[in-house]
């Protein structure tokens, strides 16, 4: 049942790419035996919420696919920034959806247990602010009971919560699922112990990857909370003293870290706002290497990658993903690309970075996203 | 009943929060100043104690698969993380007691899934959580209550008796697998007490010979706190 859904985490495969442009094919269960002792591997640890809700526009009294995309305020649980769909399901792809009832300040929505109200347009005629009435509880529970998660055309099986939880998933605060992080198992958690490679958390409030809407997607992602814990920080500050790698499992990872950095490397612990892009021009200042998926150009996980990799190798990525078979999407395979950084036991580990200007930016301060 | 705040910020959740040890345990913990999540199968008597405990109530059955990640859900996002999970909720099997050639297959498996298979899964659905409380360095724990009929033969407690005893060796291996992660793991006898269960067991029971499940409860409490690192090392002095 898993099998049709989710790729058996055994057979997965892992391309790694080496800051020369070295390619190599491996079973993703290698990832145990991958990394020298002081490298730390950084993770995502938040938990997916069902983050699609089917109901009733009460207005007009059509029915509505209210997809949470962001959080107006980490410390507000009742309140989102959403996207609005009409008739439909998942089965049809994003693009072919039918267009949503328009929704205006004050309008309600009926979803399932649960009642919204419309507060205010965002931007974007489907990008709205809602507010859940009741409590946290309450909402948690109407969650838990009538939303799914946010599903993807190419899984032919309806998602429940337990396919789009990684292993490490702790608190719930993501709308889709960090991907990367479906390569972990506590296994190769408990080998990398042994071995002395370290193994951090951040918590970072993964938003909505697409929307099917390209206009609207120019705009994601939206701006992600994210809390560095001080023993994470720590960590990090160890292994950049001793230059040891830091590898960031997914794209979250990286961009909760780049824009905690400071100058020198190290990272301020604590609540933070990733705004912004990852992209070519971005200096990155902390992460030497990211484990993800198996993307392609013009995805924005893509995309990022140019942070990390010249155009010439990520060119080189497409041909090796097709004649070996790899899995794309969520629930597919992994690769894994490293920037000057050895990511195999060697006796050069550091060697020097490409440093290019442009560090990238975070917000501080206000909470407050929409 | 002890009153001092001495478990300030401990987060914790526990099945089969409405009825006997469970209830027992939700009372105590929150008197303690824990912050609690109870979890119990009849929404009305979910509401019920939630509202005289100020505890929060999820309502969900422990022995069906699709409720495990919603109850998981509503744990983590209601509390902001896990300290310690206490897998309380049980049932008897065949009642009354029968002989296991007189237990229906289904009242075995039906045992086994709420006293095995369910504690399995909300842990591993938890397990992110507790581990990640555990990287804090505030530890975590979980607590399968056992019995002594996980032990011994006891004439009639068959679908029960087996089904504990897998929980308690279940417990035993996960403790060795938890433990460089941070995460201890126990299983505790409470003894018998005078609880529903016990009276769905043994309806003629002189329950003046059985223990009053508080005090099996502050005994659980004790081992909790004994499993978690001391009070000086951070756990309980921070408030989330």
């Amino acid at each position: 049942m898993i099998g049709a859904k989710r790729l058996d985490r055994r057979s997965a495969k892992l391309l790694t790419i080496d800051a020369d442009g070295g390619m190599r094919h491996l079973p993703r269960t290698a990832l145990a035996s991958l990394f020298s002792p002081g490298d730390l591997v950084i993770a995502n640890d938040a938990a997916t919420l069902p983050a699609s809700v089917q109901g009733i526009h009460c207005t007009s009294g059509e029915p509505i696919e209210v997809r949470l995309a962001a959080w107006v305020s980490i410390r507000d649980p009742m309140r989102f920034a959403a996207i609005a769909f009409g008739a439909g399901d998942y089965r049809s792809r994003t693009e072919d959806r039918m267009p949503p009832p328009s929704v205006a300040p004050g309008d309600r929505l009926t979803l399932g247990p649960l009642v919204a109200i419309v507060e205010r347009p965002l931007a974007d005629p489907r990008l709205f602010r809602l507010r859940f009435l009741g409590d946290r509880a309450t909402v948690l529970a109407g969650l838990a009971r009538h939303g799914r998660p946010i599903q993807y055309a190419h899984v032919p099986e309806p998602l429940v919560l337990r396919d789009v939880w990684t292993r490490i998933a702790a608190n719930p605060i993501a709308f889709e699922p960090p991907s990367a992080g479906f390569a972990l198992d506590w296994h190769t958690q408990a080998v990398w112990r042994r071995r002395g490679i370290g193994f951090a958390t951040l918590t970072h409030a993964a938003g909505i990857s697409s929307t099917g809407d390209p206009v609207l997607d120019l705009r994601l992602p939206f701006d992600e909370p994210y809390r560095i814990p001080e023993h994470t920080a720590a960590a990090i500050t160890r292994a950049k003293s001793n230059a040891r790698c830091i590898i960031a499992i997914g794209t979250t990872v990286v961009r909760a870290l780049e824009s905690a950095a400071n100058a020198d490397g190290s990272v301020r612990a604590g609540d933070g706002l990733a705004s912004g892009r990852i992209a070519r021009e971005t200096r990155l200042r902390v992460v030497d290497a990211i484990l993800t998926g198996v993307h392609q150009p013009g995805e924005s996980h893509f995309e990022l990658l140019r942070a990390f990799a010249n155009d010439a190798l990520l060119d080189q990525l497409s041909p090796a993903f097709d004649q070996h078979g790899y899995r794309p999407h969520e629930f597919g395979d992994s690769m894994l690309i490293e920037r000057g950084c050895r990511l195999t036991p060697s006796p050069t580990s550091a060697q020097p970075r490409v440093s290019i200007p442009a560090p990238y930016q975070s917000k501080g301060g206000s909470d407050r996203l929409f | 009943m002890p009153t001092d705040l001495n478990l300030r910020g401990l987060r914790v959740a526990i099945t089969g929060g409405t009825s006997g040890l469970g209830l027992a345990l939700v009372r105590l913990l929150v008197v303690r100043g824990a912050r609690v999540a109870f979890v119990a199968r009849t929404a009305a008597t979910v509401e019920r104690i939630a509202d005289e405990t100020a505890a929060c109530g999820i309502v969900g059955d422990v022995g069906r698969k699709d409720d495990i990640y919603p109850i998981a859900l509503q744990v983590t996002g209601n509390l902001g993380g896990l300290d310690a999970l206490i897998n309380s909720a049980s049932t008897l099997g065949p009642t009354p007691l029968a002989p296991l050639a007189d237990t229906e297959s289904e009242e075995l498996e039906q045992a086994l899934m709420v006293n095995l298979v369910g504690p399995f899964r909300l842990t591993k659905a938890l397990f992110g959580a507790l581990a990640a409380s555990a990287r804090e360095g505030r530890g975590s724990v979980v607590i399968n209550i056992s019995s002594d009929a996980a032990v011994n033969a006891y004439s009639g407690w068959g679908a029960y008796g087996s089904s504990k005893a897998a929980l308690h060796h279940l417990t035993a291996i996960w403790a060795e697998e938890a433990k460089a992660a941070g995460i201890a793991f126990l299983s505790p006898d409470p003894g018998d007490m005078d609880t529903p269960l016990h009276a769905q067991a043994v309806p003629d029971a002189d329950t003046t010979t059985l223990r009053r499940p508080e005090d099996a409860a502050a005994e659980i409490v004790e081992a909790l706190l004994a499993a978690l690192p001391s009070q000086a090392a951070g756990p309980l002095a921070v408030q989330p």
